[in-house]
């Protein structure tokens, strides 16, 4: 055992390890959440199979529901196309802060996690730059559907800086609603779980809502909960913006109901996650 | 030993029906290793995660450099450096992204977090494997990177949960240096290990804990000397006369034989090795087969048997190697 460790000594340039490395001030909440969000970012770009569902699948749902549906709703493809693509946007962010809390379910039952935990910094800084990372799959998921709508004809009538608003209003939505996910990611046991549960909560969401279809044909019982679906919302006010029409009333029920949800589960969440250890 | 880096009163932990940490009290010296030793489910993990402040202890207290681990945690934390039992860095970054993302998070700017990244994988070997993602390390390569991610910054104690469990031994020799370097520069150690040999080379004092209590404490030579300085080693041809046997070893060597699970086996702390050419010759003459005989240094399992009168691994999963 002895010639093992000189044979090793022998080989390690020691300079750097004893030399003492004063510790400095710990970083601002900001600065660590900052860090970690960059850490986010590059896992993505390390496994860009995460990115799947914010750019295959919006092609496949706008390709599959403009030409499957579009003559029989609206008559023609490009008008379908017109009334569908903000729906489809909303549809395709939404779901994407989905993910959040599968990834923070198996992320955190890591060790480094542990390591986070042990570290002077504002503790839910870890949660906080998830969440921020998540954000530019959302920004990905919105330049898709752009893109292969405006490659099919989609073309809004609203000035570039409507198009932009109305994608900053979906990356807020969903930033905001990813705090749901977030808090199931915490509590729930397993990332299958989180996915099952999430589902179930997604499809009443997305689909009964005014995502795919003018909800006038539809019986009261769903109309009344169409209605106060703060998705539907937040896709009439896409819609009024990319068409050049903001409509006040509908974007601030869609900023109201993101602060909602953040006043609600942002706290839900954070408790969860300093409890969770 | 004046002044203590880590104190703990009674610490317990139970989870559920299991008390993994049954009142546990420790004293370690600023400036020293103390080592933890104990075999698989013996509560050391446990023990360390509520010193690190990552568990909150269900009873009793604990305090590091003079500051108790739960009401003041956030001052803990920054005098404590960790490398948990699994690797606690991201398997999908590169080595110096994972050293970078430590020293920023310790409060680093970002060129000096560059250039101790640098730094620390030159120091630990690691330079060639600086862009390649973590999940591609070796063994013995993710234990380095672990132990220097807890020291981006010269930490005051440092806790290793099981630094060298898995590695060969040139990796373990590696750690092992690591850790007198980091104590001659002042820093405070806690490691825990199911090795004797380890806490051997390294502790200046050792625990024994077992079933979430600390069974036995002192240097290693304390240690030892319950145990005797070597250990006899004797496997019987015929199990049958290890009654016979057992009494002869008991006689002979003057001490109390163990049986160990294996069936035929016999172990004894040996006073003086030279005794056991009388032993041998009393087997002899009694007619026992011997087949197999040696003394040895005592290993763990031996230091579980004397202390605690049951083998280190007789209700958990694997062997204490
Ligand atoms: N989070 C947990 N939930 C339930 N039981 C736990 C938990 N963590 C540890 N235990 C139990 O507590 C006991 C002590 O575990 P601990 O991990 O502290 O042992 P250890 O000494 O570190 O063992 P090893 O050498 O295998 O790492 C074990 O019986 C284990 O099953
Ligand atoms: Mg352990």
């Amino acid at each position: 055992m002895t010639t093992t460790t000189q044979a090793a000594t022998a080989e390690r340039p020691i300079s750097s390890v004893a030399a003492r490395v004063e510790r400095p001030q710990p970083p601002s909440a900001l600065s660590a959440s900052l860090t970690l969000g960059w850490r986010s970012v590059l896992k993505i770009r390390r496994i860009p199979e995460q990115l799947f569902d914010v750019t295959f699948q919006p092609v496949i749902f706008i390709v599959m529901f403009v030409y499957l549906f579009g003559g029989a709703v609206s008559g023609s493809t490009t008008q379908y196309l017109q009334f569908v693509l903000p729906g489809i946007l909303v549809q395709t962010v939404v779901m994407a802060s989905l993910y959040t809390g599968i990834s923070l379910n198996t992320d955190i039952g890591k060790g480094i996690f542990d390591r986070f935990r042990s570290l002077p910094i504002w503790r839910p800084s870890a949660l906080v730059g998830a969440l921020l990372a998540d954000s530019i799959r959302y920004v990905v998921a919105a330049v898709v559907c752009l893109g292969v709508g405006m490659a099919m004809g989609f073309r809004p009538d609203g000035t570039v800086l409507d198009v932009f608003a109305a994608v900053v209003l979906v990356l807020v939505f969903a930033f905001s609603l990813s705090w749901i996910f977030a808090f199931l990611g915490l509590v729930m046991r397993s990332a299958g779980a989180v996915q099952g549960v999430s589902m179930l909560a997604m499809f009443p969401l997305t689909f009964a809502s005014n995502v795919f279809v003018d909800p006038s044909t539809m019986p009261g019982w769903l109309r009344a909960w169409v209605d106060v679906n703060p998705v539907s919302h937040l896709v009439t006010a896409v819609r009024g913006l990319m068409a050049g029409s903001p409509d006040a009333g509908d974007i601030s029920w869609s900023l109201i109901g993101c602060a909602v949800l953040i006043a609600v589960f942002a706290p839900l969440t954070v408790r969860a996650y300093r409890r969770r250890s | 030993m004046t002044a203590l880096a880590i104190e703990a009163h009674g610490l317990v932990k139970t989870f559920g029906e299991n008390r993994a940490v049954d009142g546990v009290d420790l004293a370690v010296g600023a400036g020293t290793v103390y080592g933890v030793l104990g075999p698989n489910g013996a509560g050391k993990t446990t023990t360390v995660r509520m010193l690190t402040t990552l568990l909150r202890p269900d009873g009793g207290s604990a305090r590091v450099l003079g500051h108790d681990v739960v009401d003041d945690a956030d001052q803990v934390r920054r005098l404590i450096g960790l490398t948990g039992q699994y690797a606690s860095v991201d398997e999908d970054l590169t080595g110096t992204e994972n050293l970078v993302l430590q020293s920023r998070l310790v409060g680093l700017s970002r060129t000096r977090s560059r250039q101790r990244a640098a730094e620390l994988l030159e120091s630990f070997d690691l330079t060639d494997a600086a862009n390649r993602p973590v999940k591609h390390f070796s063994g013995g390569m993710r234990r380095r990177i672990d132990l220097a991610a807890s020291i981006v910054v010269t930490p005051d104690v440092l806790f290793l949960d099981e630094p060298t469990t898995g590695l060969d031994p040139r990796s373990r020799g590696q750690v092992w240096d690591i850790v007198r370097d980091l104590v001659a520069g002042g820093t405070t150690v806690l490691l825990t290990t199911q090795y004797l040999d380890e806490a051997d080379q390294l502790a200046d004092r050792i625990a024994v804990i077992d079933r979430g209590t600390v069974i036995a404490e002192g240097t290693s030579a304390d240690l030892k000397a319950s145990v005797g300085r070597s250990s006899l080693h004797l496997r019987l041809a015929d199990e049958a006369q290890s009654d016979l046997a057992e009494r002869l070893v008991a006689q002979t060597l003057d001490t109390t034989p163990h049986r160990t699970p294996e069936a035929g086996v016999i172990t004894a702390p040996v006073a003086d090795p030279d005794v056991v050419a009388d032993l041998m010759i009393r087997l002899r003459a009694e007619g026992v087969r011997i087949d197999e005989i040696g003394v040895q240094r005592p290993s763990l399992d031996e230091v579980f048997l004397t202390l605690t009168g049951h083998a280190a691994d007789d209700d958990t999963e694997r062997t204490a190697a």
